[in-house]
């Protein structure tokens, strides 16, 4: 349905994008994960042909993502700083509906974003989650294929985060693609059958959603112990050593094996604490990863 | 599809910059006409534009047209039919300008563009509602004034003249609107409307909108030459028997020159967006 090939794209001297192989199949929901900067809204404007890259091919329906014809079958949803204010929902909806052959009928459309009683209120007048719904009313309204949900629940509180999502899955549930970013690991574990984590760029992990807790969760081990912090980052299985006040934090897959070494090489150990990792902290740990590697493989390339 | 082969499509479509879309002819007008009605009704629900756009040429009539020197009269025209079409220029040009500028910058600037253009809205509907909306207000405009001079100055005129006066104003708002467009290319959403005023005040003044031309100083009078207001105004002032000197085909030929000019410093931003992908 949509792909970027080996794309790269720079603003200036910033590599918003580095090599980027991804693509989209028909009827699946994608989330493209990572923190802000990482170059999430750069695919999705690649994709929706608002620019172009550097180097590389972007395919939309497996043509130019700025072929009106592919337009007519995707919708997106942008992060915008300002919309009209002085128009109406309906208003909004009747305009954007017109730009399509086929779109949905209004009631459908604001019945799918949760609309019905704000259908003649002012943009400027609602909440920022009643905003968010009409943008994402505008994505949906041309009945498309493919839909591009760029942090559709960014600056939202829990529950109308959780009624988007319910909306997000009822336009997957009608076998609509859909490829949304985020920067939050829980939405795109709640949505999506297929996620890719980026960061400063670059894919650094892809799979399903198990598949990724599975690469960046783990247990938190805590305790005071005598032992040095570099002998614990010798012991196998562990991934991360913290000093955290007097006591030591340590990141590891599996905490069983790791505690049974720390009490073999530290009989005064105390203080011990096992927790699961959370799975934002887990997130963070993966790209504060990739990070690291980045740059040190950077300051290789430096020091040659 | 070969590698070749997308890559020739890729840069065929690159060149084209401006892609076709496949609407049928009564779709196309359908989505022109909505495009064009929206953009109205936002203007005139927008309080700052109705506000300056639309109060200042009628306030600035009823007072220096009507009740000040209502009873005299200028190279032989009252004064309350002169400054219909001096307040007029004044009123179109504002509109046109805060209507084509202010938006755009704004649009493009905050990211609103970018949906539009995300979806199959044909391009060049954004523009031409702009324009569109702006030719109605300035038909408002002139067409308030006349009401209040009629009813209130006295002003009478052959129905023709009338027709001619609205018709010359509203056609003369498009080197405006083309103004507006190469303004809101070349200034931020915050930036644009003090931009604006910045033009369209001191502009005005010079071309004897405000003080009638005689009586601006020897040097302004010069530079009106050089001004679009200033043949705007001299065609209007012409219908009502007030014109000054210079052809009206001088002054059509002035305002289509600004007009392509503007036009031009448009497209060039337009297509700088373009390769940016920014708007």
């Amino acid at each position: 349905m949509a792909s970027l090939d080996a794309v790269n794209k720079n603003y200036g001297d910033i590599r918003a994008l580095r090599g980027v192989d991804f693509r989209v199949r028909a009827g699946e929901v994608v989330a493209l994960l990572g923190p802000n900067g990482a170059g999430k809204t750069t695919a999705i404007k690649l994709l929706l042909g608002l620019m172009q890259p550097n180097t590389g091919r972007v395919r939309v329906f497996g043509g130019d993502p700025t072929d009106p014809a592919n337009r007519m079958r995707t919708g997106a949803m942008l992060q915008v700083g300002r919309v009209p204010e002085t128009l109406r929902v309906r208003e909004h909806i009747d305009l954007f509906s017109s730009y399509y052959e086929k779109p949905l009928p209004l009631a459908e459309v604001l019945a799918a974003a949760g609309l019905e009683k704000l259908s003649h209120r002012k943009f400027g007048d609602l909440s920022g989650g009643q905003k968010q719904r009409v943008l994402f009313a505008l994505a949906i309204c041309g009945n498309p294929d493919l839909l591009f949900l760029d942090e559709p629940t960014v600056g939202l509180d829990v529950e109308a985060r959780r009624m988007l999502w319910d909306e997000i899955r009822r336009m997957v549930d009608r076998g609509k693609t859909v490829l949304l970013t985020t920067h939050y690991l829980q939405e795109a574990d709640a949505l999506a059958d297929r996620v890719a984590v980026i960061n400063q760029g670059e894919i650094i992990a892809q799979g399903t959603p198990n598949e990724i807790k599975a690469k960046t969760s783990g247990k938190r081990i805590r305790c005071l112990t005598t032992l040095s912090i570099a002998t614990l980052r010798q012991i196998p299985g562990v991934t991360d050593v913290k000093a955290d006040r007097e006591a030591v934090e340590i990141h590891a897959a599996e905490a069983e094996a790791v505690v049974r070494e720390l009490l073999g090489l530290d009989a005064q150990l105390s203080g011990l604490e096992i927790t699961s990792a959370g799975l934002e902290e887990a997130f963070l740990a993966l790209t504060q990863e990739s990070t690291r590697t980045q740059e040190s493989s950077r300051n290789e390339i430096a020091s040659n | 599809m070969s590698t070749a082969a997308a890559l020739q499509n890729n840069t065929l479509n690159h060149s084209l910059n401006t892609p076709q879309i496949r609407h049928s002819p009564a779709h196309t007008a359908t989505i022109y006409l909505k495009e064009a009605k929206y953009e109205f009704l936002k203007n005139l629900r927008l309080r700052m534009y109705t506000a300056s756009v639309l109060s200042f040429p009628i306030m600035f009539y009823v007072l220096f047209g009507l009740v000040l020197n209502s009873h005299q009269a200028i190279n032989g025209t009252s004064v309350s039919a002169y400054m219909i079409a001096t307040y007029g220029t004044f009123g179109v040009m504002g509109a046109s300008l805060f209507g084509t500028a202010a938006g755009l910058a704004s649009d493009r600037g905050l990211g609103w563009l970018q949906v539009k253009r995300a979806s199959p809205m044909p391009p060049f509907a954004y523009f031409a509602a702009k324009v569109i909306t702006s030719m109605i207000f300035s038909a408002i405009i002139v067409l308030v004034l006349f009401t209040l001079g009629i009813a209130f100055g006295g002003v009478r005129m052959p129905v023709g003249d009338f027709a001619k006066l609205i018709g010359t104003l509203v056609v003369g708002s498009l080197p405006f609107s083309a103004m507006g467009l190469a303004l809101g290319y070349f200034t931020g959403p915050n930036s644009a409307p003090a931009t604006i005023n910045l033009i369209y005040l001191p502009m005005s003044f010079c071309s004897g909108l405000w003080v009638p031309f005689m009586f601006l100083p020897k040097v302004v009078q010069k530079i009106a030459l050089a001004l679009p207001p200033y043949h705007l105004s001299q065609l209007s002032l012409g219908i009502v028997g007030a014109g000054r000197s210079g052809s009206n085909a001088t002054h059509w030929s002035v305002l289509a020159a600004f007009t392509m000019i503007c036009l031009g410093v448009a497209r060039i931003g337009f297509q700088r967006d373009q390769e940016k992908m920014y708007g």
